[in-house]
């Protein structure tokens, strides 16, 4: 290695370093109640969707308006509120990452990852359970 | 118990040729390590010859593995566990191939068929010079690797651990069910669980055997390197690796790029490039592999450079690996749009005791050896080619670490002690900033002006001093005809990425210069300096080729257009402000069609004009009619439909799959956004039955109904009845309030004593029409139902991509330029070099532009 090298590797690191400490805000993985206390910090929330309550979505008035009550392992609830269009499989999903921003009244979510059992073709306790469905309703 | 039905046989073959290909590799491995270190020329010949039998037989095993999976999952035998949940009666053939892939089992099995195929040419080709006295270390490798990969397959228990997961597991023995308490359990499985439905796709064909080779051929360059260490010949594995090398960078290149159209293409993702991890973990390998291809021609070229290259070409293996544990083990479960779980624990250790051995080990090999391997001591001139070369080389090194390095975010909140550290201080698991794409594309572009900089002025100097007139001579012209085109783009096309601010437009507008002038430079080179011999230009090439690509893609994305905006129909009242940010960044993305009802979107006007059914059960196909019409005399100047389509599942999951519309210049891309459940939609309204006779009038709450006529046995494009049936078709001309006019045709038929009704439906107007009866006179029974909900609508998002044919084109160029050096290097005579560069153009061209 040489010396104008170490030195413009030196500088580009720097560089990247520098801007990644300039720019960067990284965000967290919470609970809704730890959530509660960073109202308007953008974090990313993993709960399930609160089945006993309505989940609201118009597409006809308003393609661009979900709203669902989310319910973490914890306990802790919240209204969601998503500005985008309703995931298909929301309903069967099993867990939810959402990322977005506490308010005063509900979650304002950006985005939804949706974790759906179908998917899991590897999980054995989910693959337990399609064969006894399966077998058993035919 | 007995069970019937089973057939025990094909299992219990594959299991066999498991073990015997997993000792088989155990033995290669050992008998080519002893080969490689043994001074004795007789004696290592003999443990050559032994080597190469025990890994034939490891070849043939694994091929006998896929043959028999191939069987397991084509004749439906779900008494085996991997056809049961990866096979189905319903599948297409073509998909076979595909859902033995979708399997981790599978997959592994993949990649040691390309170890094997590799291996076997090694073994044809031991006499040809760039193999010769190599065989015996590089082999070493390749054996040891396959030791690992068959491991993860062994599904042998020793103890109570089972060591990997075989694919010829029965289903009764890995699953508790009442049902395999019967001996006749097999009667109950009627069908297995099929090919996820987001996979069944060409793509899932292709895709992974070109990534897989891609990934398994970057063995190739770490061995020799290897190899160097090993056999003392420090610097000797340079020039034969070098085709390797460039082969890799090439089918990986592709690979990788294939993962994207597939994405762009028949995924709702929105795009071809999302910064997923799994992107950025295949990503990874190949940035490190293009630096060091790059110092090992530098090498070649000035003795420079070859530490360097030493440690590209085993850390590019080193994160192929990484990357296997980032997506196999599950920990990047939360952040991944891919899903994915953990295979167990057993699995997890194995590839983390791969990773350590093939990452870690040779560092260490390296480090012993580092002061042995030849090194100039005088510093390279900044007026040299090989300096600036090893500074873009450098740069793509520290972009990999930079990517890398953000894509193990999940990896360090589970560190034993760092992750509390993490919780501690950042209040919280580590995770990504709000804007993750940005986060990525703000850095990434810098690497595009530096890139592209470096790539377009390095050609003009020469190897070790460069006289300034010569370089001047050469960059000149470029330069100007570059920034005069660049300026001209600026002009023509300006870019409207506002959103991050005008310093990052300004960053773009620089990136854009940056991939224009290394497109321009690299272009004019051919001629100016290579004088036109193509053969010769493989670097030229796969350089212009590099940044044509990065230009399609800075252009697609500054000017990317979404013209589904709720605002343009009115429908939506807009919902506001972000209340924190107080911008107006909510995504208005989606837009609802109403059936038969045009829509204003962008330059178009959409009507959703009917659904139909695809071949496969399930599936929903919306047609959509785009229209663009001039605003003065009313005409239509283009018309076209997009299709995109809904997949209902078995299980009830729904998978939305885009439609596009290309054009040379730009893709109209659409896909559902949310489609209706027909059973969600059950309609309580009843109709109202009125008696009219030709001529007269009924009315609707929205408009009047007028009868034209009674037509009895109609032939025309909805009916088709001949004389002999009894069938009345009404003739009704629908007139709405607005002035709309509608035309409706229910028909009643009877046929011995039943009556049906085939009853019109005016989405538009919410109405369906029946032809109730005839009744006395001439008149008949019209029933008229309002439905109190929309009957029928779509959701769709739609986006513009300007000019995104850029980006496959520059990939495909790039990846020629690849080969042309490849068949350079690895000296192929014109015959083989036809065949090779016909093939992977054809190829090429139809995947990326033609097929769709």
């Amino acid at each position: 290695m040489k010396k104008t090298h170490i030195a413009l590797l030196v500088g580009i690191a720097a560089l990247i370093v520098g801007m990644l400490a300039f720019s960067a805000d990284f965000s967290t993985y919470d609970t809704v109640n730890s959530a509660r206390n960073k109202p308007g910090k953008f974090v990313h929330l993993i709960a399930k969707l609160d089945k006993s309550k309505p989940v609201e979505y118009d597409p006809i008035n308003n393609p661009n308006y979900l709203s669902f009550y989310a319910v973490d392992s914890l306990g802790g609830q919240t209204k969601v509120v998503y500005h985008n269009s309703k995931p298909a499989d929301l309903e069967k999903s099993e867990r939810i990452v959402m990322t977005g921003k506490m308010n005063a009244d509900h979650f304002e979510c950006k985005n939804i990852l949706l974790k759906c059992p179908s998917k899991y073709k590897d999980d054995k306790e989910q693959l337990q359970k399609t064969v006894v469905d399966q077998t058993t309703s035919n | 118990m007995k069970f019937e039905g089973e057939h025990l046989l094909p299992g219990q073959l594959g299991h066999f040729f498991i073990i015997l290909s997993f000792v088989a590799s155990l033995l290669a491995t050992i008998a080519y390590f002893t080969a490689s270190v043994q001074k004795d020329a007789l004696l290592k010949n003999s443990w050559l010859k032994f080597a190469r039998k025990a890994f034939l037989v490891q070849v043939g095993g694994a091929f006998i593995i896929f043959a028999i999976i191939f069987y397991l999952c084509s004749n439906h035998l779900y008494e085996y566990m991997y056809a049961y949940k990866h096979a189905s009666k319903e599948l297409e053939y073509k998909y076979l191939l595909a859902c033995i892939w979708e399997g981790q089992e599978g997959s592994f099995l993949l990649w040691i068929i390309w170890h094997s195929v590799l291996g076997t040419i090694f073994i044809l080709r031991r006499k040809s010079p760039s193999i010769e006295g190599w065989e015996a270390p590089v082999m070493t490798v390749i054996s040891f690797a396959q030791f690992f990969l068959l491991m993860m397959i062994l599904g042998i228990y020793i103890f109570d651990v089972r060591i990997g997961n075989s694919p010829f597991t029965l289903t009764r023995n890995e699953i508790n069910a009442p049902i395999f308490g019967q001996p006749n359990y097999l009667t109950f499985i009627k069908d297995g669980m099929g090919l996820n439905i987001l996979l069944r796709n060409y793509w899932m064909v292709i895709h992974p055997p070109i990534l897989f080779l891609g990934f398994a051929s970057t063995i190739i360059p770490f061995a020799y390197a290897y190899a160097g260490l090993q056999t003392k010949r420090f610097g000797d594995w340079v020039k034969p690796v070098l085709p390797w090398a460039l082969f890799s960078a090439a089918i990986l290149g592709v690979g990788i790029m294939m993962g994207g159209k597939w994405a762009y293409e028949s995924l709702s993702f929105g795009g071809y490039w999302a910064w997923d991890p799994v992107e950025n973990a295949s990503l990874v390998p190949w940035l490190i592999l293009v630096a060091g291809l790059h110092t090992m021609v530098v090498y070649k070229a000035t003795g420079h450079s070859l530490r360097a290259s030493y440690l590209f070409s085993f850390l590019t293996l080193g994160f192929v690996l990484y990357s296997t544990f980032l997506t196999r083990t599950g920990i990047l479960g939360d952040t991944s749009v891919h899903s994915f779980t953990d295979a167990g624990n057993s699995i997890n250790n194995m590839i983390k005791t791969f990773l350590a051995i093939f990452f870690i080990g040779p560092l260490i090999y390296f480090y012993r050896n580092y002061s042995r391997i030849p090194a100039i001591h005088k510093e390279e001139n900044t007026n040299s080619r090989e300096f600036w070369m090893f500074i873009g080389s450098l740069v793509f090194f520290l972009t990999a670490l930079f990517i890398i390095a953000v894509t193990s975010i999940p990896v360090y909140n589970k560190l034993p002690l760092i992750g509390r550290w993490i919780a501690k201080f950042h209040g919280g698991p580590l995770a990504m900033p709000e804007n993750s794409e940005f986060f990525y594309n703000k850095i990434i572009v810098m690497v595009a002006i530096i890139i592209g900089l470096l790539s377009g002025f390095a050609q003009y100097l020469k190897y070790k001093d460069t006289q300034k007139a010569y370089f001047r001579k050469g960059i000149v012209l470029p330069t100007v005809i570059s920034a005069a085109l660049a300026a001209l783009l600026f002009v023509v096309y300006p870019f409207t990425y506002r959103k991050e601010g005008l310093g990052f437009l300004i960053t773009i507008y620089t990136a854009a210069f940056a991939t224009i002038y290394s497109l321009i430079t690299n272009t004019m080179y051919i001629w100016s300096v290579l004088k036109g011999k193509v053969m010769n230009a493989g670097g030229s090439i796969a350089h212009a080729g590099f940044a044509l690509m990065i230009l399609g893609m800075i252009i697609s994305s500054s000017n990317k257009e979404v013209i589904s905006n709720s605002r343009v129909n009115g429908l939506t009242i807009p919902v506001g402000k972000d209340p924190m940010t107080k911008q107006d960044d909510n995504p208005q993305d989606n837009l609802t069609l109403i059936r038969q009802l045009p829509t204003r979107m962008g330059d178009y006007e959409v009507t959703y004009q009917k659904d139909s059914s695809g071949h496969e059960k399930g599936r929903k196909f919306f047609q959509l009619l785009f229209q663009k019409k001039n605003a003065a005399t009313g005409k239509t100047s283009e018309s076209f439909h997009i299709s995109p389509d809904v997949y209902v599942m078995k299980d009830n999951n729904m998978s939305s799959n885009p439609d596009t519309k290309s054009y040379l210049s730009k893709d109209i891309f659409t896909y559902v956004s949310y489609a209706l459940n027909d059973a969600n939609n059950m309609d309580t309204a009843q109709f109202k039955e009125t008696e009219i006779a030709e001529g007269d009038t009924a009315f609707y709450s929205n408009g009047i109904l007028v009868l034209n006529g009674v037509t009895r046995n109609p032939n025309n494009e909805k009916y088709h009845y001949s004389p002999s049936d009894l069938a009345l078709m009404a003739d009704i001309t629908v007139i709405a309030k607005d002035g709309a006019k509608y035309k409706a045709t229910p028909l009643i038929e009877v046929k011995g004593m039943e009556a049906t009704n085939y009853d019109d439906t005016l989405y538009a107007q919410n109405l369906f029409v029946r032809f109730a009866g005839v009744s006395e006179g001439k008149k008949i029974k019209i029933g008229i139902k309002e439905s109190d909900r929309l009957i029928d609508f779509v959701t769709v998002k739609s986006f513009v991509f300007p000019y995104i044919n850029l980006v496959w084109l520059g990939l495909i160029i790039m990846a020629l330029g690849l080969i042309f050096s490849m068949i350079k290097r690895a000296n192929f005579n014109n015959k083989q070099a036809a065949v090779i560069l016909v093939l992977a153009a054809v190829g090429l061209f139809y995947m990326f532009l033609l097929a769709n």
